[in-house]
C-alpha cells in the first residue's frame, strides 16, 4: 500500500516506457468535461493535471449586460445540482450592496430551500461516487431521494434543476400550501435511507478499502490551495461560512443550533448513530470527505426541521424581487457562502446603473480542483477517479 | 452418438463422427446463446429491481424477456467499425477466439448423467484449460484496438486471471480429491441422494473452499468486483472501448457463457450436479443409468435432473449479479493482493483440511443421516464406485461408523454391512 503510492519504489522496481493519457473530456467519471492529462508508468499515475474550460459559457461576461434579477438564472447553471444556493449567493452579494433588510420569514425560507438543496447536492455527490468506485446501485438509491427534493422544489417554483427562485428582494413566491407536511414528511422517509448508504458505502469493506488513505490531503495543503467546504473539512480543519463567514451571511443561520460537521480529537460530532471511523483512514484521505458530506446531509435535514419550524411561525411577508431596473448604488461588494461543493463567492461592481459593472463569481469546485494534481502523484490509475469523485466537483461551476 | 449414427442410419464411421460433433456442437452453441439472451435479460431484471427499478418491460410482453433479442438485433445492424490505428486483423479476430474458448469449455460440461458432448476423465482439467483461453481473446482486443484504455485493460485482465488460475485450479482439487477422479459425469453422480451428500456440506473445508472457489470465478470471468478489465469509470470500458455491434456482443456472450461455464462447474463439483436435495428419482425407482438403453422413465429422471443442474446453475449466475450491483471494485493491486494473500493460502489451507478429514476418517454430515434413518440406499452412491476405481482408492469415503471403532479401515463392503445392521437394528 505504502510502497504502491511512493512513484520512486516503484520506478526503481519497475521501471517501463511512460504513457501520457487523455482522461476525459468525454469519460464516464470525469464528472463532466473536465480534462486530465495522466502520465502513467504502468498503472501508476506520476501526473495528472487537470484542464478545465470545455463548459465555458461566458457567463461572468453576460453578467455584465443584464441587470442583477435577469443574472440570477445564469448562476443556476454554474453550480447546477445547487441551483438554489448559487441564487442565494448571488441575491444576497446584491443585497449586500443595496443593504436590503430581509424579513425574518424570508430568511427561514431560504435557509430552508438552500439546505434542502444541500442534501440534495450531497446525494449526488455520495452517488456519484459509489459510480466512481464501480458501485452502480447506490446512484440510484441517492437518485431516487433526490427526486423527492426536486418535487418539493418543482411545487415551489415550478423548475426542477434551475429554479431562479432565490432572487436579489426575496423569492419568487411563498410556498404553496401543504408544502410543509410534504417536506416533513420527505424527511421522516429519509432518515432510515441514509443507514441504508451507510451499509452500501460508508462502511462496505471495498469501499474502504478503496478510499482509506487515498488521495490524502493534509490540512495545510487544502488552506494553501484554497479549498473549501466538505474538502476543507474532510482535512479536519473547522471552518464553516455558516458559523465563520460574513455577518450578512451568518445572520440567516442566527438562532440555529447546528454544529460544523468536521473531526475534533479522533470524532465526529455525534447526533446520529454512524459507522465508526475504520482504522485504516487518514485525516483528508477520500474517505474523510465522503463522511463528511454523509454527515453534513443528516446535519442539513436538521437544520431544514428547524427552519420549517421557524417559518411557520415567523411574521412578515417573503420578500419582492427587485424590478429590472432597480439602480444599484455606485461601489464594489463581495459576498462568500457556503454552497454544498465550498464558498461560492460573488463579486459585484457597480458605477449606479442598473446593470452591474463588473459581475464575477469565485467558484469553490475550481479551487477544489486545482488540488489533484498534488495528490493524484504517485497514486494508481484507480485512484484518479476516487479522488476527483471525492472532490465533488461541478464542471459548470469551474468553467461558468 | 456417433455409434447411434452410424447404425441407424448406417454411415461410414468418420462421417457418423462428424454428424455427431455437428450435432452437439449445435446443441453446445444454442445453449451459449440461449443463456446469453437469457442471462443478459436477467441481469437487467435482476439489476433492475435490486435498483428500485422496473427494467425491460416493453419488448416481449409484460417483462421485456425479449429486450435482448431486439438488443442483439441492433447490434447486428450496426456497422462493423474497426478503427483506423487497429490491428485490423487481430481486431477482427479476438472476439471469436473469446467466444470460441468460453464455447468449447462446454463441451466437456455434463447437464445430466451422460448429457455431455465429450465425456473426458480429464473434464476439470479441460474447462480450466479452455476458460483460461478467454484471456487470450481480450488481451488481443486490448493490444489490436489501438487504444490505451483498452491496453489498460487487456494488461489488468492478463495479470488478473493469469494470478487467479492458481487458486482456483487449487480450489477445483479438492472436489477432485474427495471423488477420486476429474470425471465431471462421476464426482455428480457420486453426490446422489440427499444434499447432505452434496461435497459443499462434506466438511467445514469443503464449504469454506467453495467460496474461494466463487471469488476465484467471479475473477476469472470478470465480473463484479473484479471487473477491472472493462472498469467503467476508470478504463472507459476497458478492453471493449474500440468495439461495437456484433464484435461487442461476442465478447458479451463470451462473459455470460462464462459465468453460466462457472456456476455449472460449480455445481457439479459442490453442489451435487444434477441431483436434487431430495433423492426424488431414486425414491421413484427411475434410473438415472445412461447406456443402459433407453427408457422413458429413465429420460424423464434425467430430464429432471437437467433442469435441477440449470436451476442451480442459474442460482450460481444470479448471486454473481447481486454480487456485481452491490459491491464496488476493487483496485488492481488489491485484486493481486487477494489473490495472492487471501486465496491461495486459504485454498492451499482447505485443500491440506480436507486431506487431513479424509485421512482421519471425520464425519461428515450425510454420515449421520444416514445412521439415522437407515440404509435409505444414499450412502451407496459413495461407496459403489466405477468399476476398478474402489480397488485403486486407499481412502473410502468417511463414515461415522469407521470413524468411531476401527483403527484398520474397514472396506466400504464392511461399512456399509454395519450400516444396514445399524438401520435394520433402529428399525426394529
Amino acid at each position: 500500500m505504502s510502497a504502491i503510492n511512493d512513484p520512486r519504489v516503484v520506478e526503481f522496481d519497475v521501471r517501463t516506457d511512460e504513457m501520457l493519457v487523455n482522461m476525459g473530456p468525454q469519460h464516464p467519471s470525469t464528472h463532466g468535461v473536465l480534462r486530465l492529462v495522466l502520465r502513467t508508468d504502468g498503472e501508476v499515475v506520476s501526473m495528472a493535471e487537470p484542464h478545465i474550460g470545455y463548459l465555458h459559457r461566458c457567463a461572468e461576461k453576460i453578467g455584465e449586460n443584464v441587470s442583477p434579477r435577469q443574472w440570477v438564472p445564469y448562476t443556476d447553471r454554474m453550480d447546477y445540482l445547487a441551483g438554489m444556493n448559487m441564487n442565494l449567493g448571488w441575491a444576497m452579494t446584491v443585497e449586500k450592496l443595496l443593504g436590503l433588510e430581509l424579513s425574518q420569514k424570508a430568511r427561514h425560507l431560504r435557509v430552508l430551500i438552500v439546505e434542502l438543496n444541500r442534501i440534495a447536492s450531497h446525494l449526488v455527490g455520495m452517488g456519484t461516487y459509489g459510480l466512481d468506485l464501480g458501485s452502480f446501485s447506490p446512484f440510484l438509491y441517492a437518485f431516487r431521494e433526490r427526486e423527492k427534493i426536486l418535487d418539493l422544489f418543482e411545487e415551489v417554483c415550478g423548475a426542477r434543476l434551475t429554479y431562479s427562485y432565490i432572487t436579489p428582494g426575496g423569492v419568487t413566491g411563498d410556498l404553496p400550501g401543504g408544502w410543509l407536511q410534504r417536506c416533513a414528511q420527505f424527511l421522516d422517509e429519509l432518515t432510515p435511507v441514509i443507514d441504508e448508504y451507510h451499509a452500501l458505502l460508508t462502511s462496505n469493506a471495498i469501499f474502504i478499502k478503496r478510499t482509506a488513505g487515498v488521495g490524502v490531503l493534509p490540512a495545510k495543503l487544502a488552506v494553501g490551495y484554497g479549498c473549501t467546504g466538505p474538502v476543507l473539512r474532510g482535512s479536519g480543519v473547522d471552518h464553516d461560512l455558516r458559523r465563520d463567514g460574513e455577518r450578512i451571511y451568518t445572520d440567516l443561520y442566527a438562532g440555529y443550533k447546528f454544529e460544523i460537521v468536521v473531526e475534533k480529537n479522533g470524532r465526529y460530532p455525534q447526533d446520529h448513530v454512524y459507522p465508526p471511523v475504520p482504522g485504516e483512514t487518514v485525516l483528508g484521505d477520500c474517505w474523510h470527505r465522503f463522511y463528511v458530506r454523509m454527515l453534513e446531509v443528516v446535519q442539513s435535514m436538521d437544520i431544514v426541521r428547524q427552519a420549517m419550524e421557524k417559518y411557520s411561525t415567523a411574521a412578515g411577508d417573503c420578500g419582492t424581487p427587485l424590478k429590472l431596473n432597480h439602480k444599484l448604488p455606485a461601489g464594489e461588494t463581495y459576498l462568500e457562502t457556503e454552497a454544498p461543493k465550498g464558498q461560492m463567492g460573488f463579486y459585484l461592481v457597480s458605477d449606479g446603473s442598473a446593470i452591474p459593472w463588473r459581475a464575477r463569481a469565485r467558484s469553490s469546485c475550481f479551487s477544489n480542483l486545482s488540488v489533484t494534481s498534488e495528490i493524484c502523484r504517485g497514486c494508481l490509475l484507480a485512484d484518479v477517479p476516487a479522488v476527483v469523485g471525492s472532490l465533488d466537483i461541478v464542471l459548470g461551476e469551474i468553467d461558468r | 452418438m456417433a455409434d447411434f449414427f452410424a447404425h441407424s442410419l448406417s454411415l461410414p464411421s468418420p462421417l457418423a463422427y462428424l454428424l455427431a460433433a455437428v450435432v452437439h456442437s449445435a446443441l453446445i452453441l444454442s445453449l451459449v446463446a440461449v443463456a446469453a439472451l437469457f442471462f443478459i435479460w436477467l441481469e437487467r431484471k435482476v439489476s433492475g429491481r435490486i435498483q428500485d427499478r422496473l427494467g425491460p418491460t416493453r419488448v416481449g410482453g409484460k417483462f421485456g424477456w425479449l429486450q435482448t433479442l431486439a438488443d442483439g438485433i441492433k447490434l447486428i445492424t450496426k456497422e462493423d467499425l474497426a478503427p483506423r490505428d487497429a490491428d485490423q486483423i487481430l481486431f477482427r479476430v479476438a472476439p471469436y477466439i473469446s467466444f470460441a474458448a468460453s464455447y468449447t469449455a462446454f463441451l466437456a460440461l455434463p447437464f445430466a448423467n451422460g448429457w455431455v458432448a465429450f465425456d473426458t476423465n480429464v473434464a476439470v482439467f479441460f474447462i480450466l484449460a479452455v476458460l483460461g483461453l478467454e484471456v487470450f481473446g481480450v488481451i488481443l482486443a486490448g493490444y489490436a484496438s489501438g487504444s490505451k484504455w483498452s491496453l489498460f485493460g487487456a494488461m489488468r485482465e492478463a495479470a488478473q486471471v493469469v494470478s487467479y488460475e492458481v487458486p482456483m485450479g487449487i480450489c477445483v482439487v479438492v472436489p477432485v480429491l474427495l471423488a477420486g477422479t476429474m470425471n465431471l459425469t462421476t464426482i455428480a453422480n457420486m453426490q446422489a441422494g440427499w444434499f447432505t451428500n452434496w461435497l459443499i456440506f462434506h466438511d467445514p473445508f469443503t464449504f469454506a473452499v467453495f467460496w474461494v472457489y466463487f471469488a476465484c470465478a467471479l475473477a476469472s470471468v470478470n465480473r463484479a468486483p473484479f471487473d477491472l478489465a472493462e472498469a467503467e469509470s476508470e478504463l472507459v470500458a476497458g478492453f471493449l472501448t474500440e468495439y461495437s455491434g456484433l464484435r461487442w456482443s461476442y465478447f458479451f456472450m463470451a462473459e455470460y457463457g462464462s459465468m453460466l461455464l462457472v456456476s455449472g462447474l460449480a455445481t457439479i463439483l459442490f453442489f451435487g450436479g444434477w441431483n436434487g436435495p431430495i433423492p426424488l428419482f431414486h425414491m421413484l425407482g427411475w434410473t438415472y443409468e445412461s447406456g443402459a438403453g433407453w427408457s422413458l422413465l429413465g429420460f424423464v429422471a434425467n430430464l429432471g435432473g437437467c433442469i435441477n443442474f440449470i436451476v442451480k446453475a442459474v442460482c450460481g449466475v444470479t448471486f454473481m449479479i447481486w454480487v456485481r450491483w452491490t459491491l464496488p471494485r476493487l483496485r488492481i493491486d488489491q485484486v493481486m493482493t487477494m489473490c495472492l494473500k487471501y486465496c491461495v493460502p486459504l485454498g492451499a489451507i482447505c485443500f491440506v483440511g480436507v486431506l487431513l478429514w479424509q485421512v482421519m476418517g471425520l464425519p461428515s454430515p450425510n454420515d449421520w443421516l444416514t445412521l439415522r434413518q437407515g440404509p435409505a440406499g444414499v450412502r451407496e452412491t459413495w461407496l459403489v464406485q466405477p468399476a476398478g476405481l474402489a480397488e485403486e482408492r486407499s481412502l473410502p469415503a468417511p463414515s461415522a461408523a469407521a470413524s468411531d471403532r476401527e483403527a484398520p479401515r474397514p472396506s466400504p463392503e464392511a461399512v456399509r454391512f454395519a450400516v444396514d445392521a445399524l438401520g435394520q437394528g433402529v428399525a426394529r
